[in-house]
């Protein structure tokens, strides 16, 4: 048994922010009482002394990319999720874009069995279309049946309206939510930023933000068209936002997740550094204000990482040759407490961008109450440390926020009872 | 009479008078302020007498290696460096991307230091990736010229513009400049833009507005910003240069213009040409396409100084080559006193 003493427990679920006692015991919470009534039990309890540290429920990353099977010289489950666990995940969703692609059971069953090692849970992500080509419908029931929580062709948006709208009548009977990379293809070909002065200045080839917009706007239609929930992946837009604020005004399933990268840094900032190129690529500074409002005011459901490992090799070339993504696991919660600590967002709030907020995305519960399982992430706003990417758990280096110093952090992670980190 | 074995003492260039300059490389025009500008256009003036006389060779940077690593086909900014750093007396070692190992996969990185392992005093490079010569700037210690990357800059261009507008018009400062093509794509409309504007220049950019985006108006560095005008008429009205740009028809991800429709609302022509101050300059970086981007009378005209750009080329290539090498070369022997 495992007595977590002395903590904050803010708890987005039950609306506790508040002095609490969680005991564990095996893989599910025990009980939850007022500091110092959680009564004297049998057996061997360990203590965990919480003071002045924050409890909340297990946080969730519902876009990653743990690149097993097929890219285990970038990253594994193992280590992807060693990394997700220090940077205080409990569950992890990796997207189907693997070697080969995760369109039929057969691998979804596959990559649990990788997953044993796991240090957190892994919920994967299976493709929209056999080999995410945008041609024909994968075995999407097949592979829920395996475990998959949604579906998704992402690196590529889901190819035409037309595929796109079977995608969501067959999800929309599954009851499962489709996940899409939204792009205009032919305004983004070749592009390697935003378009903008930067972009411009650097002479890079940008992409408008309309190549995100477009596909938005398309998306939200076909959701309207035929019910289905669509979720929009690391959205970064102004426009797109505003969609999606107009699309749940409406009463439509949407919903949309923002990356830390791209409510932290702009295209101003990207040089030609190949670990500050992603695709989506990094908005303008009207773009991080809007995301951060739509993560202040609900409109955005979710903080995801896109955690995107790339061996150092493929990052060291010209800036428009690099592959696109960053990794993220680590610096996540660092960078969202920026945000509370610049009064943009509460801490409750950004609690529930970790836990409820994807949570409700995928269709899981996450509370703390007697009973539930004991996923929990322990943190602190305070504790002053330095990202060091030489460091880091992940196989991959490419991050633009090495060296970055933060206040707040992971402190520990508890899986299905399991300390899986403490710093 | 200046003999082959002329030295830098001799030119007037001892390196004691040089004002240091703050760069170890020259990878782009924007970082620089005016006065280097004109402290590099001055560096090459010595040079430019050195192309006027019949013996043309000097010792000044004899034993030391420029290698030439273009990964981009060029035919001209090539032969240029490489002329100018033979009549600077030091060896060129070439690498040509054709038939280099990256067509086997080798990367960038490692090509480069393939090269930087042979030992050479700088890197002259050309790429087709923009910030390509940054990217190699970071990796190598030796001093990194940059002979144009992408679609960001090509610094030695707009120095010879600069030096062939000063020798013409005097000085540099406050002319209405007026550029006229695929701007979005090129880098020597935003190497020129940088290099100009830091003189007051006010630049007037003309072009396919597709090709004339907006976000172009922020580059300038005077408070004047760059103008952007779809007519060429109304853009040459009262230009006192005008830069004619290559149209660049192997672009890719581009689609196609008529370029008949080019030609009729874009070409420079005589006719045109008077819209603008009574002697105005016309330059071109080469290569021109005669009866396309300008009618051939325009581009032999008195008005023309496109040969001129190409004679100044060599000057200020070897000002640079002279700069960058030899100052490193200073710091070589300053290390070797203090030792």
């Amino acid at each position: 048994m495992l007595l977590i003493k002395g903590g904050r427990l803010v708890d987005p679920a039950s609306g506790t922010d508040a002095p609490r006692d969680i005991l564990i015991d095996g893989e599910r919470i025990a009980a939850v009482e007022a500091p110092g009534k959680i009564g004297k039990r049998n057996g061997d309890v360990q203590e965990f002394e919480a003071a002045g540290l924050i409890v909340a429920p297990g946080f969730i990353d519902m876009h990653c990319h743990l690149r097993e099977p097929g890219g285990e010289n970038s990253e594994t489950i193992e280590t992807g999720t060693r990394a997700a666990a220090r940077g205080g995940f409990t569950a992890v969703c990796p997207m189907p874009n693997t070697r080969p692609v995760h369109d039929n059971a057969s691998v979804t069953r596959s990559i649990f069995e990788r997953a044993q090692n796991a240090q957190t849970r892994v919920w994967p992500i299976g493709a929209a279309s056999i080999g995410s080509k945008g041609e024909a419908l994968a075995e999407i029931a097949a592979m829920q049946k395996a475990g998959v929580v949604a579906v998704s062709d992402d690196g590529h948006p889901i190819a035409t309206a037309k595929l796109l709208r079977q995608v969501m009548d067959y999800c929309r009977s599954l009851g499962m939510p489709v996940i899409d990379h939204c792009e205009d293809t032919s305004l983004a070909a070749g592009a390697a930023m935003r378009e903008g002065p930067s972009s411009i200045r650097t002479g890079i080839r940008g992409m408008p933000a309309a190549a995100e917009t477009i596909g938005v706007g398309r998306d939200i239609q076909i959701a309207e068209l035929t019910g289905c929930h669509f979720h929009v992946a690391h959205l970064s837009a102004r426009g797109s936002l505003e969609m999606v604020r107009a699309a749940k005004k409406k009463g439509l399933a949407v919903s949309c997740e923002v990356t830390p990268h791209h409510f932290t840094m702009i295209d101003e900032e990207v040089g030609y550094d190949t670990h500050r190129k992603m695709n989506p690529p990094l908005g303008s500074r009207e773009d991080r204000a809007a995301l951060i409002e739509g993560l202040a005011d609900g409109t955005v459901d979710a903080i995801a990482t896109d955690h995107a490992p790339h061996e150092p090799a493929t990052k060291e070339v010209e800036f428009d040759r690099a592959p696109f993504g960053i990794t993220g696991f680590e610096t996540a919660l660092g960078l969202a407490l920026e945000l509370v600590r610049a009064k943009k967002i509460g801490l409750a709030r950004m609690v529930e961008l970790f836990t409820t907020g994807p949570a409700r995305v995928l269709g899981k519960q996450r509370k703390i109450a007697a009973g539930e399982p004991a996923d929990l992430t322990v943190f602190s706003t305070e504790h002053p440390w330095t990202f060091r990417a030489a460091e880091s758990a992940s196989k991959s280096r490419n991050t633009p926020f090495d060296g970055r110093e933060f206040r707040g952090g992971p402190m520990a992670t508890i899986v299905a009872g399991r300390v899986v980190y403490r710093r | 009479m200046i003999h082959p074995e002329t030295s830098a003492a001799e030119l007037r260039i001892a390196p004691e008078e040089i004002v240091p300059f703050r760069f170890n490389d020259l990878l782009a025009i924007e970082p620089l302020h005016a006065d280097e500008i004109t402290f590099l256009l001055d560096q090459a003036k010595p040079f430019q007498e050195i192309q006027r006389h019949p013996l043309k060779k000097l010792a000044t940077l004899r034993g030391k290696t420029v290698g030439i690593a273009f990964f981009e086909a060029s035919t001209r900014t090539r032969i240029s460096f490489t002329t100018a750093a033979s009549r600077l007396g030091a060896d060129a070692m070439q690498l040509q991307a054709e038939a280099s190992s990256l067509q086997k996969g080798e990367s960038l990185l490692d090509t480069v230091r393939t090269l930087d392992a042979m030992k050479p005093d700088c890197i002259v490079m050309r790429h087709s990736s923009s910030g390509a010569a940054d990217f190699v700037a970071r990796h190598l210690e030796i001093p990194v010229l940059n002979a144009g990357d992408g679609t960001h800059e090509h610094p030695t261009q707009a120095l010879l513009d600069a030096l062939t507008i000063r020798d013409r018009l005097g000085h540099l400062d406050g002319w209405n400049v007026t550029i006229i093509g695929d701007i979005l794509h090129s880098r020597v409309a935003r190497s020129n833009i940088h290099l100009l504007s830091r003189f007051g220049c006010r630049i007037t950019l003309c072009g396919p507005p597709m090709w004339v985006p907006q976000e172009l108006e922020h580059l300038s560095a005077c408070g004047e910003p760059v103008r952007r005008v779809t007519r060429v008429e109304e853009a040459l009205d009262g230009a006192d240069i005008v830069i004619v740009l290559r149209v660049q028809q192997e672009r890719l991800h581009e689609p196609k213009l008529p370029l008949d429709e080019y030609v009729m609302r874009y070409q420079l022509t005589p006719e045109r040409l008077t819209l603008a101050r009574p002697g105005a300059l016309v330059l071109h970086p080469g290569p021109m396409i005669r009866g396309l981007e300008i009618d051939p009378a325009v581009a032999d005209g008195p008005q023309s100084c496109v040969l001129e750009q190409v004679t100044n080329g060599l000057a200020v290539r070897m000002a640079l080559l002279f700069l960058l090498i030899g100052h490193a070369g200073e710091d070589v022997s300053a290390a070797k006193e203090s030792i």
